[in-house]
């Protein structure tokens, strides 16, 4: 392979999951997922924001989860780029707090403030980019982000404003399981046709490719994007709810904490049976214990419809390609869930030969948009990606019914060109409203936007001619320019998105998000000093029942409990250098007292 | 607007090899896709959307032998518009006749249209294979002679294959409805 690092910073690749999130790089050695300060290389998305607005994310923000349920949240990436009308079931099993005011963009109430589901993302990729910063010792600002194959306009949209609300030029979103097939041909294959089966903590995505001599062409893809290992946990925590109230004779679903411990027992219990026949999930809390065996055969037939759920996508996928079963050559399973026995036999069936398992189903991704953050910078330049738009693009036409003007599976970018008129005299601008998915009419479609034409010459009706242009980028992202054809003018398109952030909102974000960053490195440093304060007034309590503490001068020792009693009346502020002030104080009050002590051990 | 036959430097023809065509479209997309141009200047970067944009469009259209033909009728000024192919191709007429009074007891709910719709089906299929038959023989004609009648017969066959088309879909979809959601189990 050809590739040449040395011109290039360091981009890295992101895969922002569900229910854990890694960073990745590639240099002359291949894609490496980088650690965090703990050396886990998985950072649980998981954000708390613990009293006085720090914030904490991946593990222990994982165990403040247990602790503090009203300022923690996870699984936030099933809200991104979601109107709050179309996420009513996730809120009834997911503690979601949602505030008022969430009518065109959810806020999330978090202790006492708001956030929208990009800024507790973006909580997420500032952790991931600091961790990649610790690991090079240089500023990291680019990145590969990866996105459900899946996820419609909004939510990639979503996904990229986080990204830049957590300081990152996203310079491409990637497809998951494309990004998963990208890590794989590099290391497996580099000639055949592969499908990618990606079953995720929330989302389920199928792709099928070609792979051609470093052409990794996406032939057809499709998926859930509510669907994953969360709805496996649902399921089980609702049984072991049951079995709680009956067997404690309460019901715990309305302690936060007690959920979530239980939640935890239930994620364990699912873990464990992908190896052993039956685990049992366990629970002490508040003095009383609840245990309740499941065996893998009573597990297979509780998960049995949530597993049958990916295989209609599989099969139009399928067709869609234009492939028959036996052509695919390979299955790749990508994701935590593939780890399920029963999810390995299910595609095993119907793709009709053994899936391969040997990728890390957790890491392949975040390899993957490595390998094309690697891509982008130009060092490899053998490879290339041709992805596609998951779902059709049109426009609402009249009586409700949707024009389809780019059709699902299009390799992007992907362009189409419509010319619009007006209706009514002298009429100015033309709304065009814009929809996404697969149905007929506008309805049962997603609306994307609607852009509202302005500046048209008066004319009679009918006489206008204005060609616009909908272009889907690489990105999967949608724009829209428009020209008015008689004048030979670009037209202004202002484009109001039916879900998400305006510009400014973002803007806005990015403000609060680097003072927020600063907030956050201040209580670091306020953390740090009380550490060090914490150690020096232990060694100072040891010390007075020391001998060389009554050889001193009565002088010495009220110097030593002034600097003291300052020092502590000191310690709960937020100011750090004042802190740090003090603690010196007491370091030279207590010079010869230390003196003294050290004298005294060698004699 | 590119002509989608200069892009990828064939001449305007119908009978295409789709290996070559693939081969092209690889070693095109590897020139021009928005990858290649990431350290480049904004212009050079919006330059390259535009033109890997047209090269996916070029080539969704020219692999696929009826979108083809459609794009090279208006490339020579023919009308392939929606309309002409709502007209029943008058040798269809009583065919359809039969077919839409099937569909219409199937819809009511009564069931024992269905064998009439299953042969519908096959016979409506089976006229397709054979359109494309005919599609294919226009072609190679096209190619050797460029004559403007050709191309005004493959107009006709296709907006008689649109026609059947539908009607097919049609089929299906009254044959298998869109599934209902499951009752819960108590």
């Amino acid at each position: 392979m050809d590739i040449d690092f040395s011109s290039t910073g360091h981009i890295v690749g992101i895969d922002l999951g569900t229910t854990n999130s890694l960073v990745a790089f590639m240099d002359l050695t291949g894609p490496r997922i980088i650690p965090g300060a703990d050396g886990d290389k998985l950072v649980p998305s998981v954000v708390s924001i613990v009293p006085g607005g720090e914030v904490v994310v991946g593990n222990p923000a994982r165990e403040l989860l247990m602790t503090q349920p009203e300022r923690t949240v996870y699984s936030v990436k099933r809200l991104m780029g979601r109107g709050l009308n179309d996420v009513a079931d996730e809120l009834k099993l997911f503690p979601f707090r949602i505030a008022s005011g969430s009518e065109s963009v959810i806020q999330l109430q978090l202790g006492d403030r708001t956030y929208t589901p990009p800024e507790i993302s973006a909580m997420v990729l500032r952790q991931l980019k600091q961790n990649a910063e610790e690991y090079f010792g240089v500023a990291v600002d680019k990145a590969v982000i990866t996105v459900p194959a899946y996820f419609n306009d909004a939510q990639r949209q979503a996904t990229k404003d986080a990204g830049r609300i957590a300081g990152l030029e996203v310079l491409r979103l990637v497809n998951e399981p494309t990004a998963a097939a990208l890590a794989y041909g590099l290391d497996k294959r580099e000639n055949g046709i592969v499908a990618v089966y990606d079953l995720g903590g929330g989302t389920f995505d199928i792709s099928i490719l070609k792979l051609h001599d470093g052409i990794f062409e996406v032939l057809a893809t499709n998926g859930d994007t509510h669907l994953g290992g969360d709805d496996i946990d649902n399921l089980l925590l609702r049984i072991a709810l049951e079995d709680v109230a009956s067997e404690w004779g309460e019901d715990l679903s309305r302690d936060s904490e007690g959920v979530q411990r239980l939640r935890r027992a239930v994620i364990e219990a699912k873990e464990g049976l992908s190896f052993v026949p039956a685990a049992s999930i366990e629970l002490e809390y508040r003095g009383k214990k609840y245990q309740r065996e499941i065996t893998r055969e009573l597990f297979d037939k509780l998960i049995t419809p949530i597993v049958d759920r990916t295989l209609g996508p599989c099969r139009d996928c399928i067709k869609d390609a234009g492939v028959a079963v036996d052509q695919i050559d390979e299955v790749v399973m990508v994701g935590g869930s593939t780890r399920i026995p029963l999810v390995r036999s299910a595609v095993e069936n119907l793709f009709r030969s053994k899936p391969h398992t040997e990728l890390n189903p957790d890491e392949v991704v975040a390899l993957g948009a490595a390998v094309q953050a690697a891509i982008l910078s130009g060092s490899v330049d053998n490879k290339l990606l041709l992805d596609v738009t998951p779902l059709s693009l049109g426009i609402e036409t009249m009586g409700g019914v949707v024009s389809k003007l780019i059709h699902r599976n299009s390799t992007i970018p992907a362009s189409a060109t419509q010319n619009f008129t007006t209706g009514v005299d002298g009429q100015t601008n033309v709304l065009i409203h814009v929809v996404q998915g697969e149905r007929e009419l506008v309805k049962d479609n997603r609306s994307l936007a609607r852009f509202d034409l302005k500046g048209i010459d008066p004319v009679q009706a009918g006489m206008a001619r204005i060609e616009v242009r909908f272009l889907i980028d690489a990105n999967g992202i949608l724009s829209v320019t428009a020209r008015d054809q008689r004048t030979g003018k670009e037209h202004s398109v202002e484009v109001k998105p039916s879900y998400g952030l305006t510009d400014e909102q973002v803007e806005k974000m990015i403000q609060e998000s680097f003072e927020q960053a600063e907030q956050d490195f201040a209580a670091r440093q306020v953390r740090e000093q009380r550490v060090e304060a914490d150690a020096i007034l232990l060694a100072v309590e040891k010390a007075r029942k020391h001998g060389a503490y009554f050889e001193l001068a009565d002088e010495e020792r009220a110097a030593i409990d002034k600097s003291v009693n300052e020092l502590l009346l000191v310690y709960n502020t937020d100011d750090h250098n004042l802190i740090a002030t003090k603690i010196e104080e007491v370091n030279q009050a207590t010079i010869k007292l230390a003196e003294n002590m050290l004298k005294g051990t060698q004699t | 607007m590119t002509d989608y036959f200069e892009l990828f430097g064939i001449p305007r023809s119908l009978n295409l090899s789709l290996d070559a065509l693939q081969q092209r479209y690889y070693e095109l997309s590897r020139q021009l896709h928005p990858d290649r141009f990431m350290q480049k200047p904004e212009a050079e970067r919006q330059r390259a959307l535009d033109m890997s944009s047209a090269l996916n469009d070029a080539y969704r259209t020219l692999k696929d032998p009826v979108k083809r033909a459609q794009y090279l009728l208006g490339l020579e000024g023919f009308d392939i518009g929606e309309q002409r192919s709502k007209d029943v191709p008058p040798e269809l007429l009583e065919e359809v006749f039969e077919l839409n009074m099937a569909l219409e007891e199937m819809r009511g709910g009564d069931d024992s249209a269905r064998p009439q719709l299953e042969q519908a089906e096959k016979n409506f299929t089976n006229m397709l294979a054979e359109t494309d038959q005919q599609l294919q023989s226009f072609f190679e004609q096209y190619d050797k002679s460029k004559s403007q009648d050709v191309l005004s017969q493959i107009r006709n066959v296709l907006n008689r294959r649109k026609y059947i088309q539908n009607l097919v879909s049609e089929v299906e979809r009254t044959l298998t409805p869109s599934p209902q959601p499951p009752i819960p189990a108590h």
